[in-house]
């Protein structure tokens, strides 16, 4: 059937299909070899996919327009520190309707710390970001009334999605029972949970007043935050007014970016600068590498076991075109069919580590054609190799 | 006014014996010499070729190993350049011909090798499609008869669909056959087609061969060693270190 379908669109005999296909074993190790390169490839891109996701988050747990922060900073979680002086500058510029700082440190939530009841264990890495609770520094992803409660000292709001964070806690919170642990020798209790996701950087993200941030590390001073987050006011451009911050605040102890643009820099600096993003980019690279040894591995196999026939329909009059086309029929339909199965099987790899890890890894829509795109490309490209091998098919040796 | 020209081409013909034209022959060598290597290697194979072969013949080219035959077969049949001499191919001057010409050449040509070298891959009926393809998409329009028509002259009708390694050894050689007949090519070239078959088999693919070529008026030239055969022929050249010896028509 397949064999009709491909005369028609051909308006040949589909030489290269039957040619694979009369060699079963042989054809199931070239599908599985662009198969495992697709894998190889769909894994590494939702790897790098996860990072990029990933590090948006904590900027959307932020209630602002306008980042000022150190020129130190590359990463959310590893903020270095900027003067609370530049935030009382910020409020002097035209068109900033307000400004507050932001504080950051890292925890250890032991979950085997537990005082009442069950004990759980394991532990997570978690990052505290801390703000006045009423000061309007949050956004809304997290509701006003959860935050009022971090008022009250050594309470604390978690993440739902917290890596590593066992499934019976997540109930009993979410069931109105507050858990206690203990760190950085006081006791925290975590009142609310709310959603945000884990990153590479972090299992997860827990939001405490300011108060709370300065008894759980007393090395940090209310002088000294991490982000001094400002708005603008309703109707004003950021640009003109990060411009305009810019010019007063000093470049040497200060960045000034929107929050669009600070996210971006720190997943440029995840994906290309960081060993992990550039771990994950070279692992599509030597994807497409394995891919393209494989097939040209397979195609030329195939030349060189069907050189005297090639040489026969040479002698019959075929020209070197009809050829060429074999070999790119058979390359094309190496990366469909492998294709097919390739992505079938990243799908459901995307969902097993989606769910051992809680990394934001997904399929994003335009994925599977890109990688499609490139496969095809991959066995073309394979196949263009692997014709310099016709050359040696001259039908004045069939006599 | 016909009989004119014909009695004074007779006149012609009697006084320059021989006297040929090319339309009368598919085949029209003159002077032909081919050598391989190079520089001190280079070694002549063939001498000062003359040959004419008339159309609707069957002929067989003879002489030990080394003695040039296969050379002149590929010669002719386009699969070599031509570079010293003139070679005639249905009126086309082969003498450094460009590679266009000479594949598209070799489509008015019909092969049939020592080996079958069928397509594994391919059943009976898509092998011998193959030598319909070649003649572009409107030749395929009635493909699927014109194969059945030619396997069953060679007594294949009831094997259309088998793949070559299900033939036998004779029914693989007699594809190969209807493979080079199916295209109407105006010139069979064949070497040793029988050196594989029995006796029986072998002298029947010939007589399809010569059988064929009668009611068509195809050319056919054949090497072979095989003396089972020799009775089929029209006409026997004999080459010896290059140069043809002998040559009888019967």
């Amino acid at each position: 059937m397949i064999t009709q379908l491909l005369t028609h669109v051909l308006g040949r005999l589909p030489i290269g299909w039957l040619q694979l296909t009369h060699n079963r074993t042989r054809l199931l190790a070239a599908l599985a070899g662009v198969a495992f390169a697709n894998i190889l490839i769909f894994a590494q891109l939702g790897f790098l996919g996860a990072i990029t996701e990933s590090t948006k988050y904590p900027y959307r747990l932020l209630n602002a327009d306008i980042l000022i922060y150190s020129p130190d900073t590359e990463t959310f979680a590893e903020a270095g520190t900027v003067p609370r002086q530049r935030m009382y500058q910020a409020l002097a510029i035209p068109g900033v309707e307000d400004a507050r700082p932001i504080y950051i440190g890292p925890l250890t939530w032991d979950y085997a710390v537990g005082r009442i009841g069950e004990r759980f264990d394991g532990s997570s890495t978690i990052r505290i970001v801390a703000a006045d609770p009423g000061g309007g520094a949050f956004s809304s992803s997290i509701s006003s009334s959860d935050l009022q409660r971090l008022r009250l000292g050594d309470t604390a709001l978690a993440d739902r999605k917290t890596r590593g964070m066992p499934v019976k806690l997540v109930g009993r919170i979410d069931s109105g029972r507050p858990h206690e642990f203990e760190a950085n020798g006081r006791t925290l209790t975590i009142e609310k949970l709310f959603d945000l996701g884990a990153g590479f950087d972090a299992d997860g993200y827990m939001v405490v007043s300011d108060q709370t941030f300065f008894r759980l590390f007393p090395t940090r001073t209310q002088g000294a935050p991490n982000y001094i987050l400002v708005t603008v006011k309703p109707g004003t451009n950021k640009a003109v007014v990060a411009a305009r911050l810019r010019q007063v605040l000093s470049p040497d102890d200060t960045v000034v970016e929107t929050l669009r643009s600070a996210a971006q820099k720190d997943e440029a600096y995840q994906t290309t600068e960081k060993p992990i993003g550039v771990i994950f980019g070279f692992g599509v690279a030597i994807g497409v590498v394995v891919g393209i040894i494989i097939v040209y591995q397979v195609l030329s196999t195939d030349v060189a076991d069907h050189l005297s026939e090639y040489a026969t329909f040479k002698a019959i009059g075929y020209p070197q075109k009809f050829f060429l086309g074999i070999v790119f029929e058979q390359s094309l339909l190496l990366a469909f069919l492998g294709f097919i199965p390739g992505l079938i099987i990243s799908l459901l790899l995307y969902a097993l580590i989606g769910a051992a890890t809680g990394l934001p890894i997904s399929m994003p829509f335009s994925r599977p054609f890109l990688v499609f795109a490139g496969t095809v490309a991959m066995c073309a490209l394979s196949g263009y190799i692997a014709t310099r091998r016709l050359a040696s098919a001259n039908p004045a040796d069939l006599f | 006014m016909t009989n004119v020209i014909q009695a004074k081409q007779q006149d012609v013909t009697i006084c320059r014996q021989p006297a040929v034209s090319v339309a009368d022959h598919p085949i029209y060598v003159r002077g032909l010499n081919h050598s391989f290597g190079q520089g001190e290697a280079r070694k002549q194979v063939l001498f000062d070729i003359d040959l004419d072969i008339e159309r609707g013949q069957l002929v067989i080219l003879m002489g030990a190993s080394g003695s040039g035959k296969t050379t002149l077969l590929t010669l002719l049949g386009c699969l070599r350049r031509v570079e010293a001499g003139s070679v005639q191919l249905l009126g086309k001057e082969l003498h450094d011909a460009s590679e266009e010409l000479l594949v598209a050449s070799r489509r008015s040509l019909g092969f049939i090798f020592q080996a079958h070298n069928l397509h594994e891959s391919l059943t009976a009926m898509q092998n011998v499609r193959m030598g319909v393809e070649v003649h572009g998409r409107d030749a395929l329009r009635n493909w699927k008869a014109a194969c059945r028509h030619m396997l069953s002259l060679l007594g294949l009708e009831d094997r259309l669909d088998y793949l070559p390694a299900n033939l036998s050894g004779g029914q693989k050689q007699r594809v190969a056959v209807a493979r080079a007949l199916v295209g109407n090519p105006e010139i069979v070239f064949a070497d040793e087609p029988t050196a594989a078959l029995d006796k029986d088999s072998g002298h029947q693919v010939v007589d399809i061969l010569r059988r064929l070529g009668r009611e068509r008026s195809t050319t056919t030239l054949m090497v072979t060693h095989d003396n089972r055969i020799l009775d089929l022929a029209d006409r026997i050249i004999t080459l010896e270190d290059g140069r043809v010896v002998s040559d009888k028509r019967r």
